[in-house]
């Protein structure tokens, strides 16, 4: 195998040039499939956090189930559930990315959620009891905010997780930034140029989506700065 | 204003009750101290006033009405609650905090606003809190945030449940004498649950002495049981000292004080030796008006007139108001004969040690 041809320079910026729309588009691309996996991924591991929380038997089989999905290669998922859902139109594609996604943010997010919550401590809880809070006035107003910065911490871990995972969507057409790297190597000689550009923009997705969550949490939890809390 | 009548629980899986058929009464504007040992339901009977544990048999009211009527937030809205961990909201600010039943009941900011700031002076909490976080205060400034926001909405029933537990012994004392001299100005219905009779004795109007499983063992005034516990249980629960704790309960005002040995400054130099003569002592007090100069030995007399002589502090010096057994300790640790009793300055008596040994007897 030729890793690159020996005259050509190991980076071709006129390509950048000549591709900036798509590395734009692809970039965008990265973002979506990131974004709605972590969202979607939000939704369902509160709604299975509430229900280990109310039910703190069922906890231990949710984390377990959510942690074989974690550990099975994420090339086994996503041909897994290609199976299931087909690749046959984009629509299917995009399903068969995001279910793959998504069950790699499960674990994270209901760990991080349940530590969160039940984290608060005792004394909080039950003066909130005592001052009348009704229940779910009590979770959203003082146990939700106070399980934030540990919810935060798990957002961060999910969404670095998943950029980095996007690439292999590249397999099913999709990869936002992973296509390029795909493209680089499927080439009949390798193209160095490509493959830079698909993991440097995706290692600074990763780095840049970090930065503005940690922002954010600190933005939504100024009393944690100074606590430690 | 409270009353619990065949007040049972028992938890779910435990082969006793916490709580065994309690019949309590608490009188409008006193305080009733729940005191006993560890798993002798105190806390448990405290968290059935407010519903945060619900009793298994047996009716409890507050102010008239049945507790299980009311649907619990509205009930618990109506009634301040204390905790030791004090358990302030982390992500609050002080004057959040402070506001949170107000807030609860629907209240406008401004009087909210106006609210919180009354509450900072009844506590003695400084203005420059209100932005802070819970964190950024000391245990017995939480306490006293605690206490504040218990407060807040005027509840006429206080519960409080080992407020001071949490804080060293100095704090704890700050504190206790605080939330006296708060009570005798609010005059809330108050259940404060400790483990330590001494604050029981301190702040109780009245104390409730329970047994393991929630039995009433006495409840009846500190002094009353001071001074005839009920049965044997009580007498080893209030424990060694009981004369002492006696005469904590009394100020001195109560006692029999005497004059004294005391000459005002205008007197003849020949009257301060007749004064002496008769106290049977080498020294007399000296007196301007009514207020107290000091004291001059005999021997420096010799003939001159009062004014001119320079009177030396007396040792031990109290005010009326101090207890009995504040007054005992002085005088012991002194190694005086007598405290002299001072009010701002007028003098009101002297007290030796047989006349406070006379109010125990009593």
């Amino acid at each position: 195998m030729i890793l690159a041809q020996e005259n050509a320079p190991l980076f071709d910026w006129d390509w950048v040039g000549r591709n900036l729309d798509a590395i734009w588009e692809r970039t965008v691309e990265h973002l979506a499939l990131t974004g709605v996996a972590i969202v979607v991924g939000i939704m369902m591991a509160t709604v299975l956090s509430v229900v280990a929380l109310r039910r703190p038997r069922t906890y231990p089989a949710i984390t377990a189930a959510t942690g074989l999905l974690y550990t099975i290669p994420a090339l086994a998922v996503f041909a897994l559930v290609a199976s299931f859902v087909g690749i046959g139109t984009a629509t299917q594609r995009f399903i068969t990315a995001e279910i793959a996604l998504i069950s790699y943010t499960l674990l994270i997010l209901i760990r991080n959620i349940v530590t969160g919550i039940n984290g608060v401590p005792a004394g909080v809880r039950e003066a909130a009891m005592g001052m009348g809070y009704r229940e779910w006035e009590r979770v959203r107003q003082i146990e939700f905010p106070l399980a934030l910065p540990a919810v935060m911490a798990g957002i961060r871990i999910a969404s670095v997780t998943v950029i980095g995972l996007v690439t292999v969507t590249a397999l099913l057409g999709l990869g936002g930034l992973g296509f390029f790297i795909l493209d680089g190597l499927r080439r009949s000689i390798i193209f160095p140029t490509e493959i830079i550009v698909g993991v440097a923009l995706s290692v600074a997705l990763a780095a840049l989506i970090d930065i503005c969550l940690l922002g954010i949490g600190r933005v939504l939890t100024p009393w944690a700065r100074e606590s430690g809390f | 204003m409270i009353r619990l009548e065949n007040v049972a629980k028992v938890f779910g899986g435990a082969s006793a009750p916490a709580v065994a058929n309690l019949s309590l009464e608490v009188d409008r504007g006193e305080l009733v101290a729940l005191v006993g040992p560890s798993g002798c339901g105190k806390t448990t009977t405290l968290k059935m006033i407010n519903r945060l544990i619900e009793p298994t048999s047996g009716r409890i009211e507050v102010d008239g009405r049945d507790v299980m009527t009311a649907p619990p937030h509205e009930l618990r809205r109506s009634i301040g609650y204390v905790i030791q961990q004090v358990g302030l909201f982390p992500h609050r600010t002080i004057a959040q905090n402070v506001a949170t039943v107000p807030r609860l009941l629907g209240w406008d900011e401004a009087r909210i606003k106006d609210r919180v700031g009354e509450l900072f002076e009844l506590v003695g909490l400084d203005d420059s809190m209100l932005e802070r976080y819970p964190s950024e205060l000391s245990g017995g400034q939480q306490q006293r945030v605690g206490v504040a926001r218990a407060l807040a909405a005027d509840p006429p029933v206080l519960l409080m449940d080992e407020p001071f537990g949490a804080v060293d012994p100095i704090v704890r004392g700050h504190l206790q004498g605080e939330f006296l001299e708060l009570q005798s100005r609010l005059e809330k219905t108050v259940v404060f649950v400790t483990h330590d009779i001494d604050e029981a004795i301190l702040l109780g109007s009245r104390i409730a002495i329970l047994n393991v499983g929630g039995l009433l063992e006495q409840h009846d005034t500190p002094e009353r049981i001071l001074a005839s516990p009920a049965n044997a249980f009580v007498e080893s629960f209030i424990g060694a000292e009981r004369g002492l704790k006696r005469l904590a309960l009394h100020p001195i005002s109560e006692a029999e004080m005497s004059r004294g040995p005391v000459i005002d400054i205008t007197a003849k130099p020949e009257e301060a030796s007749r004064v002496m003569d008769e106290n049977g002592v080498s020294w007399v007090g000296l007196l301007s008006g009514d207020r107290l100069l000091g004291w001059v030995d005999g021997s420096e007399i010799d003939g001159r007139p009062l004014a001119e002589l320079a009177p030396r502090e007396f040792l031990v010096s109290l005010r009326s108001d101090s207890s009995l057994r504040a007054a005992l300790d002085a005088v012991v640790t002194g190694h005086a004969r007598v405290a002299v009793v001072v009010d701002d300055g007028i003098y009101r008596g002297m007290l030796d040690l047989e006349a406070i040994a006379e109010e125990i007897t009593e």
